[in-house]
């Protein structure tokens, strides 16, 4: 067993890591502010490849296993998670249309998805189901040219933004066919495009963290959308969803890691210089006890993240619990890391000027969104216990 | 035109070299390496010129152990098209490094040879002389401008006075400096295009050239730590320091 990054993969976390300090550090305080991340950085992500990465190269996509993947994440979460994450959320529009779309979606949209001349975001949650996501309401009934869309979906990063949603909705054909669909199965997936009749958007939500990313309301008023818009099969669009999240989830706690190595070496870089009652902080049995469960912490989630996102590649029967209690564990420990690395910083690590309190508050989400870290709890349990 | 690109396996510039407990050199093992700062400006210049139609082909050549092909990698993934690595472990000097690099060129008939004006290891900034020597061809060193006409090639030196232009025939040898240009990323598509992109392998012998170091090492150690500094109250007393102590003026 090798555990070493071959090549290729140390070649896509350098230029992950080398980009983002280069092209998103000097900017993640005044993006943040701004409440938006330019479209100019993201072409630039996208020369990179960094736009459709698990998607077919034939496509335009950049062909990378799910593991290569989640380290050019975790590299450019280095620089800032929000950012990484947002990328992230795009890529998995962009695998889930590669993936499940048939050719005229593909030609229609991969290539503009996979250089980010389009931004695409992904609409599951609704104001009144998050968790319990298949009770959703939004609904696509059937018209002459195919469906009308009407209902709400909440908490959509990109909302506002981006070009192309990925709507799942109860589609009117299966309930038609079958009024008693179990509510998983009722649901498909439609691609909706930004200026469409009927879509308006709510206001930017004020959130603690993930500033940099607009994150909106999706409202839809019987927005049309042709029959050739629906995603792959009908009725399934809910197992495309939570099959997105798989990858998606292995992303979170990428960027999760690549956030709280940044807040750990700035931990042990201030501990060494900082001095208190004669001596540097580094010096303090105590500090260097936080210092050491802090890299262990990482270093157990870089191992665990990695073998999720191999059992993603190689599609092993056990993928999706592992993802599921990578997501967990590795965005708890990062969120742990984090807030001690802030707490070593003293008073200091309380002021933006020291990076630290941003990063504390971005990675608080990683715990709460792709589901939540309790249901990350529930998806391992039932494959635990349904082994029997 | 072809155009040769020279690329050496460094430790990365990040990394706080550390010299090694028996004082034979510096510590290798578990060290971050990473392409020579000054052969990625020469890679990116070979590349731009490929792009604007100058050069038809870009293979870059590595002297080094097995893991110099990592190095060569990295230059394939920003855009040349084949690599040559040339498999030598252990100590290697500047004019073997040469005489090897000019049986290459010697082969491959490039019209044009970048290097990186000096390796960060050793700091030499002789390899790309030597190999214009043993060659007899012109030379343009510390290139910030490169810039192809018909009578060959303008180049734009950075020189301690600051910037010379000397027009030079081709073709030649060239080393280039920090200021030419700022290498790019690999793309994602281009990392992953890099791994089916050819390497042939070869040997100092098969190109004739013993590679035997001609000085012989007798210990390194860490430069001696520095000195806490001195407020000075007057002028008069810096002077004096400068002249009676430090020896300087
Ligand atoms: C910044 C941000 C960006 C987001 N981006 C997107 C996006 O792009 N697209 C999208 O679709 N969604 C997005 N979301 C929504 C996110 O996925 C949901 O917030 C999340 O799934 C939780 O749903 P909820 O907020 O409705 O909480 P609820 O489902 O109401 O949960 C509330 C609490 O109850 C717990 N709980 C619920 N059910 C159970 C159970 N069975 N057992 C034990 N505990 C339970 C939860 O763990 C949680 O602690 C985003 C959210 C945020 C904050
Ligand atoms: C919003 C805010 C408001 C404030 N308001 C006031 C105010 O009104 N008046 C005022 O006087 N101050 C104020 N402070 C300062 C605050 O009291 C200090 O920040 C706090 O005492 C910590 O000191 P420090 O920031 O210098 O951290 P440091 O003393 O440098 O400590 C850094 C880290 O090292 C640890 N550490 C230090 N010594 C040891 C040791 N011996 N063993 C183990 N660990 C150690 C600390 O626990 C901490 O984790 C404020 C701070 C903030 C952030």
């Amino acid at each position: 067993m090798d555990f070493e990054l071959n090549e290729q993969q140390q070649a896509v976390f350098d230029m992950a890591v080398g980009f983002g300090q280069d092209a998103i550090a000097p900017h993640a305080a005044s993006w943040e502010e701004e409440g938006t991340i330019p479209r100019a950085f993201l072409v630039q992500a996208g020369e990179l490849g960094l736009a459709g990465m698990v998607v077919d190269p034939e496509a335009g996509g950049s062909g990378l296993t799910r593991l290569e993947a989640s380290l050019a994440i975790e590299g450019l979460a280095m620089a800032c998670p929000s950012v990484s994450a947002f990328i992230s959320i795009h890529n998995m529009v962009a695998w889930m249309i590669d993936r499940f779309g048939d050719q005229a979606l593909k030609d229609r949209y991969l290539a503009d998805l996979c250089s980010f001349q389009k931004v695409a975001s992904y609409c599951l949650t609704e104001p009144g189901s998050g968790s319990d996501a298949a009770a959703m309401k939004t609904r696509a009934d059937v018209t002459n040219e195919g469906f009308a869309l009407s209902g709400s979906k909440s908490f959509i990063s990109g909302g506002g933004y981006s070009d192309l949603y990925v709507v799942m909705a109860r589609d009117g054909e299966v309930l038609a066919s079958n009024a008693d669909t179990p509510a998983a199965k009722a649901v498909s997936a439609f691609l909706m495009d930004d200026g469409s009749d009927g879509l308006s958007f709510g206001a930017p939500e004020k959130k603690m963290g993930w500033r940099a990313q607009p994150t909106a309301q999706v409202q839809m008023d019987g927005v049309k959308i042709a029959k050739g818009q629906r995603l792959g099969e009908a009725g399934r669009g809910f197992v495309y969803a939570m099959m997105g999240l798989d990858g998606g989830r292995i992303n979170i706690a990428a960027a999760a890691l690549g956030a709280a190595q940044t807040a750990l070496n700035k931990a042990v870089e201030y501990a060494g210089e900082r001095r208190a009652f004669g001596q540097s902080l580094d010096q303090f049995q105590s500090v260097q006890f936080k210092l050491a469960d802090m890299e262990t912490q990482l270093q157990a989630s870089r191992i665990f993240l990695r073998q999720a996102a191999w059992k993603l590649d190689q599609r092993a029967s056990d993928a999706t619990a592992h993802c599921a209690m990578v997501k967990r564990f590795v965005t708890d420990s990062a969120f742990e890391v984090a807030n001690q690395a802030l707490q070593i910083h003293g008073g200091y690590g309380y002021l933006e000027d020291y990076g630290l309190e941003k990063i504390v508050r971005d990675l608080r989400v990683h715990q709460i969104l792709e589901g939540t870290n309790e249901i990350m709890r529930l998806i391992v349990a039932r494959h635990l216990l349904d082994r029997g | 035109m072809k155009a040769l690109v020279c690329v050496k396996r460094v430790i990365d510039y990040n990394v706080k070299v550390r010299v090694k407990s028996d004082e034979t050199g510096v510590e290798l093992n578990n060290v971050k390496m990473a392409m020579n700062p000054f052969d990625e400006i020469a890679v990116e210049q070979a590349i731009r010129m490929k792009e604007a139609g100058a050069v038809s082909e870009i293979v870059v050549v590595s002297i080094g152990p097995k893991q110099a092909q990592e190095t060569i990698r990295t230059g394939l993934a920003m855009g040349a098209d084949r690599g040559i690595h040339v498999e030598h472990d252990g100590e290697l000097e500047p004019l073997a490094i040469a005489k090897m690099l000019k049986a290459l060129v010697e082969k491959e008939e490039p019209g044009i040879v970048f290097c990186g004006k000096q390796a960060i290891d050793g700091d030499n900034n002789q390899t790309p002389q030597m190999l214009s020597a043993l060659l007899g061809w012109p030379q343009g060193t510390f290139a910030s401008g490169v810039e192809l006409n018909d009578a060959g090639a303008l180049i734009t030196r950075e020189v301690d006075g600051g910037l010379e232009d000397i027009q030079i025939n081709m073709p030649a040898v060239l080393s280039v400096d920090l200021r030419l240009n700022e290498p790019r990323y690999a793309s994602l598509p281009n990392i992953m295009k890099a791994k089916k992109k050819p390497i042939d392998g070869t040997t100092p012998a098969d190109l004739g050239v013993d590679p035997a170091p001609r000085l012989t090492t007798l210990k390194v150690t860490e430069p001696p730590a520095r000195a806490a500094g001195v407020k000075v109250a007057s002028v008069a007393e810096l002077v004096a320091k400068l002249r009676d102590e430090a020896k300087v003026i």
